[in-house]
């Protein structure tokens, strides 16, 4: 376990954890960006580099402006949640124990970690173009689609109705 | 003689580095590839500052700054140890933590950005494999130091200055990074060296630049024009709006930090305008083969000053565009020049180039331009003049 | 290079904190939020099989990340959209609140 990998990985969770709980919805909105910056780090340790800048990209320039913008226009970010510490919170906090030890315990006695690392695919952006050309083809066009389709309904969605257009009272001279 | 000025910066880093202990040297390598980038360009940008301010100056017919130094070239010092020693205030009901660490999301993706750009032959920090979409991805990041910039300073015209810089980088991403995309996909690499040394070879007297094709030069002019829009310079100045809302998203910073903004603004005009270079003007390549003796780096820096010159002569000559124009301009005529702008590079692709290359997709282009312009201007009549009295 | 449990234990643990949170907050804003960290959980796996290349299937854990992060962009596109327009017929966004149906 390399130092690196510590430090990314006390990043990422911590960003979670904090955009999670704090109480100011902006705060959580950027801890969540520091959550998405320690993952893309992680992508690149994992020599995923094309995958690591999308992430930085997409979910750091894009989807978490979208989330603050978001906050601001529904008025979120003026007020604060009341504190938490409530029933709702402990049984939220007892499910994901529960889940947590499910997958751990899953992950634990599988037969994956025995066995002897197989050799890794090919990352560089080259091999990565001609795969989503040749054995990929369908899910680019259908992602293509579906984003086509996801602009134009969320920018249907998000537009403040039309009102019916009034009757146009004449210009009068003020006598 | 040519060969060891081109390659004195290397040499002098590979003697610099051999001067440490072994298990040093990858660390005294990473650093001396990154102070040298730091210091250059902090440099340029205090004798950009002054060079902005006696251009304009000129172009509105008075001298600029003449009173530091020799014709008032050491203003930025001046100017840089005034922003030092000035208050810092803070507004009571300011979010600190955000309001402190805003200028530095900010600096520090732009300065990132600088680590893809070849200055000159083996002169690039890093050479990623994906390098074009690493500068895209570094760039993206400092909207939301905008953000946490206007929003912090709990300030009603600082947020929707904030609001308004978005929207406009946001839009003007998009047509960057169509621009972007046709080169990538007739150089067939994301490298960004590998972009320049495709470039970098003579046919006959002309280098291949990506700016002697007509999809390239096309791209090339989409690519200025949203590069000065994503650096929030003047004639897209709006968020700034420095006659208007004073400064828009960092109207609360005072001293260093607004300093830092400054920085990082112009810093970020370097770094688009190198990516500019590489992608379209051959990076370190001379233009014809007879100035190939001059040194690779002096080629990157010379190109660099005459978009500089660029920038601060538009911005003195051409007036501000409103926020609803620039965004129109932005989604209804820049990116679909954009996307045709790819069809066009298939198209001379598949021609093969040359003469009838240009003539096909050069008419293309130009009906495209002419078209999409005439369909999208209201045209007013002549009409007669009428008055309307107040009665 | 890392071995694979640890990064599967990272992601799990990513993948409960999002899915804690989904569950408890009342803002429809934060429970999205969580959502997308559950995504990145998701996606962090993915890329850690691909790396360490036990399924033998070449690129398809890359590819299949690359997709995941577009999608999630549409995703969060079209659930923000929703979050607006649910925010300005009702003026709230407590998820208690917006429980019913009638218009």
């Amino acid at each position: 376990m390399t130092i690196s990998f510590i430090i990314l990985a006390i990043l990422v969770l911590a960003g979670a954890a904090l955009a999670m709980s704090l109480r100011n919805l902006v705060h959580c909105a950027l801890c969540l960006v520091l959550s998405f910056t320690g993952l893309a780090g992680l992508f690149l340790q994992l020599q995923a580099q094309f995958v690591g800048f999308a992430q930085i990209l997409v979910y750091g320039g894009a989807v978490s402006i979208l989330v603050v913008f978001a906050i601001l226009l529904t008025r979120s970010g003026d007020t604060q949640e009341s504190a938490e510490i409530n029933r709702d919170w402990v049984i939220g906090c007892w499910i994901a124990a529960i889940v947590f030890s499910t997958l751990a315990m899953a992950l634990l006695s599988s037969a994956f970690f025995k066995e002897p690392q197989a050799v890794p695919g090919q990352a560089d952006a080259r091999a990565m173009g001609h795969e989503l050309m040749t054995r990929y083809v369908l899910p680019l066009e259908a992602v293509a689609l579906l984003l086509t389709a996801a602009l134009i309904g969320a920018a249907l969605i998000a537009m403040p109705e039309l009102r019916k257009p009034q009757g146009h009272a004449p210009d009068k001279e003020v006598a | 003689m040519s060969g060891w000025l081109d390659q004195i910066f290397v040499l002098l880093k590979r003697w610099a580095v051999g001067l440490f202990p072994e298990p040093l040297q990858p660390f005294i390598s990473i650093l001396l590839s990154i102070a040298p980038i730091i210091a250059v360009f902090g440099l340029l940008f205090g004798i950009v500052t002054v060079l902005e301010r006696k251009g304009l100056g000129r172009i509105q017919n008075r001298l600029g700054p003449n009173r530091v130094g020799p014709y008032g070239f050491l203003q930025f010092v001046a100017d840089g140890i005034k922003a030092l020693i000035k208050e810092d205030v803070v507004p009571a009901a300011a979010d600190r933590v955000v309001h402190f660490i805003a200028p530095f999301v900010m600096l520090v993706p732009v300065l990132l950005a600088y680590s893809v750009l070849p200055f000159g032959r083996g002169m690039t920090a890093i050479d990623f494999d994906a390098g074009v979409l690493f500068f895209f991805a570094a760039g993206s990041v400092t909207e939301l130091a905008l953000f946490m910039a206007g929003w912090s300073s709990r300030n009603k015209y600082s947020l929707l200055g904030a609001l308004r810089a978005i929207a406009q980088m946001i839009s003007y991403e998009v047509p960057l990074i169509l621009a972007a995309a046709v080169v990538v996909m007739m150089m067939g690499s994301l490298s960004t060296v590998a972009i320049v040394e495709k470039q970098a070879v003579f046919s006959g007297i002309l280098a291949n630049w990506n700016i002697f094709t007509p999809w390239g030069l096309a791209a090339f002019l989409l690519f200025i024009v949203a590069a000065v829009a994503e650096s929030n310079r003047s004639p897209f100045d709006l968020p700034e709006g420095e006659s208007e809302i004073i400064a828009g998203y960092f109207v609360e910073y005072s001293g260093f930090k607004f300093a830092l903004f400054f920085l990082g603004e112009y810093l970020g005009m370097f770094a688009v305008s190198g990516l500019a270079i590489t992608l379209f003007l051959g990076g370190w390549s001379a233009p014809f083969s007879f100035l190939d003796w001059l040194p690779s780096w002096f080629w990157f820096f010379a190109k660099l000053l005459c978009f500089v010159a660029f920038y601060i002569w538009i911005r003195g000559t051409l007036p501000r565009l409103r926020m609803d124009q620039l965004m129109n301009f932005a989604w209804k005529f820049l990116i679909p020049l954009g996307l045709f702008n790819l069809i066009i590079a298939a198209i001379w692709h598949f021609v093969g180039g040359g003469l009838r290359g240009w003539a096909i997709c050069g008419a293309l282009l130009l009906a495209a331009y002419t078209g999409l312009g005439n369909a999208l201007f209201k045209r007013r009549k002549w009409t007669k003049r009428t008055y309307r009295y107040a009665s | 290079m890392t071995p694979l449990p640890y990064y599967l234990v990272l992601s799990s643990l990513l993948f409960i904190i999002g899915l804690a949170g989904a569950i408890t907050r009342r803002n429809a804003i934060i429970v999205l939020i969580g959502i997308e960290l559950m995504l990145n959980a998701a996606n962090l796996n993915f890329i850690a099989f691909w790396r360490h290349g036990v399924s033998g299937q070449g690129n398809a854990g890359l590819m299949f990340a690359l997709f995941s992060i577009a999608i999630a962009a549409a995703e969060v596109a079209v659930g923000l959209a929703l979050i607006i327009a649910i925010y300005r017929h009702r003026k709230t966004l407590d998820l208690n609140r917006v429980n019913s149906l009638k218009g």
